[in-house]
């Protein structure tokens, strides 16, 4: 059986798509990815799609969904490397890809998700200061003070 | 009128059919000399029409034509898609944005005429459908 092979990279999972993918393809790699974030605990996945020449419906439909699965088991995606020719058609084929987030290389794709990642360790230290402290002291909600 | 230069006739029966419609449609856009970015609408909008002539029409067959038009003289590439499927009953409806009868997005028919020059959808309940698209070189 043929599978897109998935990279692990510390905390992250990096796949390259390179060959035409047709469903069943497709289908093996919503089944292999999800199986690894869970198994490898990863906070990230990247998908860079710089080898692919078209991005119709049913591949867009795919990264939608990856994105949204990951979401769920608490990985962020990032898509990289789209071409030119593929983004003016998605646009103009009214496909925007919406809730995935883009970077145009691997290098600003893994920047984003270690981004992600550190602000969630930010989120995590901020709460776990907020139990220790007593309510109401310095911890000001964002845009608390303004009213 | 149109001349027509090429035919070549594909089965439309499985997904990989639709990857291989893929490639000899961007084969034959080459052919012309489509620009990069037209090659991709063209073989996109392939893949579009391939992959509900799958879905919907169960399956079917697509001819490739490499065209000359008289008038001025520009070559283009026209496919046309076949099935014997079920057929579409309103097809004002099936071309409208964000309408969907399976589990697609929604885009498949109005989304590709935007990426073509030429657009013609024929359709009969119980009959089958046909659809024939058509991109001019510039």
């Amino acid at each position: 059986m043929e599978h897109i092979p998935i990279l692990r990279m510390g905390e992250f999972l990096l796949i390259t798509i390179q060959v035409d993918m047709h469903d069943r393809l497709a289908n093996q790699l919503q089944d292999d990815l999800t199986s690894s974030i869970v198994k490898h605990g990863s906070r990230g996945v990247l998908i860079d799609i710089s080898g692919l020449e078209v991005v119709d419906s049913f591949i867009g439909r795919m990264l939608s969904n990856i994105a949204a699965m990951s979401r769920i088991l608490d990985a962020e995606t990032v898509v990289t490397g789209m071409q030119p020719a593929v983004a003016i058609t998605l646009v103009e084929l009214g496909l925007s890809l919406a809730g995935i987030r883009t970077a145009l290389t691997v290098e600003r794709g893994m920047q984003i998700l270690r981004h992600e990642g550190e602000r969630d360790q930010l989120q995590q230290y901020r709460e776990e200061a907020e139990e220790e402290s007593i309510p109401g002291s310095e911890l000001v909600p964002e845009g608390g003070t303004a009213a | 009128m149109v001349e027509v230069k090429t035919t070549e006739i594909l089965p439309v029966r499985s997904s990989e059919d639709v990857v291989v419609v893929r490639t000899a449609v961007r084969k034959l856009a080459q052919t012309i000399k489509f620009g990069l970015v037209d090659q991709t609408k063209i073989v996109t909008a392939a893949s579009e029409i391939a992959r509900n002539t799958l879905d919907y029409g169960l399956g079917g067959e697509v001819s490739l034509e490499l065209v000359r038009r008289e008038s001025d003289q520009r070559s283009g590439l026209r496919l046309t898609f076949t099935d014997r499927g079920p057929g579409i009953p309103d097809i004002a409806r099936a071309l409208t944005d964000g309408w969907t009868s399976g589990n697609g997005m929604g885009l498949g028919l109005s989304g590709t005429r935007r990426l073509m020059d030429e657009f013609q959808i024929a359709s009969n309940p119980g009959e089958g459908t046909m659809v024939t698209i058509t991109k001019w070189s510039r």
